[in-house]
């Protein structure tokens, strides 16, 4: 069999995610400088930082669609230097670079992306269809992506990431752009997968996401993760001076603000609250 | 790092598994063309149109001296399509990329010759097809391969051979250009150097600079190896470009194929940003 079959969730507990003081050199600018990050199995870490600060370079160095200048990631027990190759049959990956084909249906997607992860035909189909059910999508089935409505195009593109049931999964802004209900679908659909034992990358600007769905969180700026912890730990880390302003716990927004010294995404605190 | 260690290991680079991806992918492009006939259409109908707007609008103030001129437009024509498939081509592989269709192709299992052979072998059945329809015309209009059956079979693999080697510059321009809109210059580019060839007249009754490099286009080569083995009229260019276009018809396209076929390979793997 050319394929890992099923390859079972890592055991809680080990790393998923380790990253080693990784850089990244552009032309003209340096994208990250000495990252570093670790991520238990069956959990969930959001990524957060401000635009520029080096998460997507992050997640695509992380998941072998951009190599770095430097340091060490090992991703799902493999190596990314030396095994990429098998990282990319433990790995799923759903977000603004990794799309559908619109042109094909839902289901030809699937049955084609499942045949490029080398299931034999019949396990394609029968993937597919699974994947169309429990995303809710066996009546689009047949339709091109291109009618989908948004939401639907991104439980398409999640269950295009989990075609091998990946050990981890990276998620880049899965709800970008979603409506309300749409949005509450997606982050059930994520906390059945962590039940189930895959390991989440979350990248997102919507520190509620983050709040609702992370284990942990790093925050990334200039390169680097310059604080880490669960959500708690980073609202108690900002919490002292704080306490006297606003009688509740700082939201995420404002450790954001705190350690990065830039508002969150491009929204400001107010708006939010 | 504490994973399980795998029970079977993926062989993603076994050639078995490389050729059922590049089929995989094959198939894709076969399907698009389901889903959107009209455009297929319209591409195969295009070269058509030409015959009709060259051979009967201008043909009749056109003279080659031993013969009707729609008998030497329609090699030359057959050429001309071969060459015009490279728009559909650049367009096709720009979109992937701006769709993240390769982005996710990229972060899967697949070989990156697996991905550019399916790309390939997707075009030259495209090419096939069109030149079964040119075919088709020449015949109508009353265009006949006198020399009998095996040279006309020797002169569509010459065209299908020039469009191999065309297959691998569009590819390797859609993966430089990126974007749909920059492959509008392509479209543009096409046109004179098709025109710039022995497609439409002879290099001979161009301006001496202009004919020197007509004559010595890979397309004037394939176009009067063609006449020959179809025995078609030719005005008796005296160059030895033309003179030894059967030799140059194999070469070129050889020539072509052995730079942008590897440069297409490393082009894909180097994507990154």
């Amino acid at each position: 069999m050319p394929y890992e079959e099923k390859v079972p969730p890592l055991p809680r507990g080990d790393l998923a995610i380790e990253a080693v003081d990784v850089r990244k050199h552009y032309k003209d600018r340096t994208a990250l400088s000495g990252f570093n990050l670790r991520v238990r199995a069956g959990t969930v870490c959001g990524l957060l930082g401000p635009n520029g600060a080096g998460k997507t370079t992050a997640v695509r160095i992380m998941s072998t669609l951009t190599r770095a200048d430097g340091g060490a990631v090992s991703v799902a027990g493999c190596d990314l230097r030396t095994d990429p190759t098998r990282v990319r049959y433990r790995i799923g990956l759903v977000g603004q670079y990794a799309s559908v084909d619109e042109v094909l249906s839902g289901r030809q997607n699937l049955v084609m992306f499942g045949k490029l992860y080398h299931l034999p035909a019949a396990e394609a189909r029968n993937r597919a269809d699974e994947l169309l059910e429990r995303f809710d999508l066996t009546e689009a089935a047949d339709t091109p992506a291109s009618e989908y409505s948004g939401g639907m195009r991104r439980r398409l593109d999640l269950a295009a990431g989990l075609l091998l049931s990946p050990q981890v999964l990276f998620l880049d802004e899965p709800t970008t752009g979603l409506d309300p209900r749409s949005r509450i679908e997606v982050w059930e659909s994520i906390r059945g997968l962590v039940g189930s034992g895959t390991t989440v990358l979350l990248t997102t600007q919507d520190l509620e996401e983050a709040d609702q769905l992370a284990d942990t969180i790093a925050l990334i700026d200039a390169g680097r993760v310059v604080a880490e912890g669960t959500p708690d730990e980073l609202k108690a880390a900002v919490g002292p001076d704080r306490v006297e302003t606003v009688t509740r716990k700082p939201s995420l927004d404002e450790v954001f603000l705190h350690l990065t010294g830039q508002p969150a995404a491009d929204r400001t605190t107010e708006d939010r609250r | 790092m504490t994973a399980t260690a795998p029970t079977t290991a993926p062989r993603p680079t076994r050639p078995a598994t490389g050729l059922r991806d590049a089929a995989t992918l094959t198939g894709r492009v076969l399907t698009h063309w389901r889903h959107r006939p009209a455009s297929i259409f319209l591409n195969l109908m295009f070269p058509v149109l030409m015959v009709l707007m060259f051979g009967y609008l201008f043909g009749g103030a056109m003279t080659v001296p031993d013969g009707r001129y729609m008998d030497f437009l329609i090699p030359g024509m057959f050429a001309m399509t071969m060459l015009f498939g490279l728009e559909s081509l650049v367009v096709a592989v720009t979109t992937d990329n701006a769709k993240g269709v390769t982005e996710r192709v990229r972060a899967m299992p697949v070989a990156a010759t697996a991905v550019l052979a399916g790309r390939s072998t997707a075009d030259l059945l495209n090419a096939v097809v069109g030149l079964a329809v040119m075919v088709a015309t020449g015949l109508l209009v009353g265009w006949r391969a006198d020399r009998g059956l095996p040279l006309a079979l020797a002169g569509l693999g010459l065209l299908l051979w020039l469009r191999f080697a065309f297959t691998w510059i569009g590819i390797y321009l859609g993966l430089l250009l990126k974007t749909p809109e920059s492959a509008v210059a392509v479209q543009i580019l096409v046109w004179p150097v098709g025109f710039l060839s022995s497609a439409f007249v002879s290099p001979g009754t161009m301006p001496a600079w202009l004919g020197a490099i007509g004559a010595w286009n890979p397309l004037s080569a394939t176009a009067t190896a063609i006449r020959g083995l179809f025995g078609d009229p030719d005005w008796n260019a005296q160059h030895w470009a033309a003179e030894h276009a059967l030799v140059l018809a194999i070469v070129w396209p050889a020539v072509l194929t052995a730079i942008f076929l590897p440069l297409a390979v490393r082009r894909y793997r180097a994507l990154e940003d």
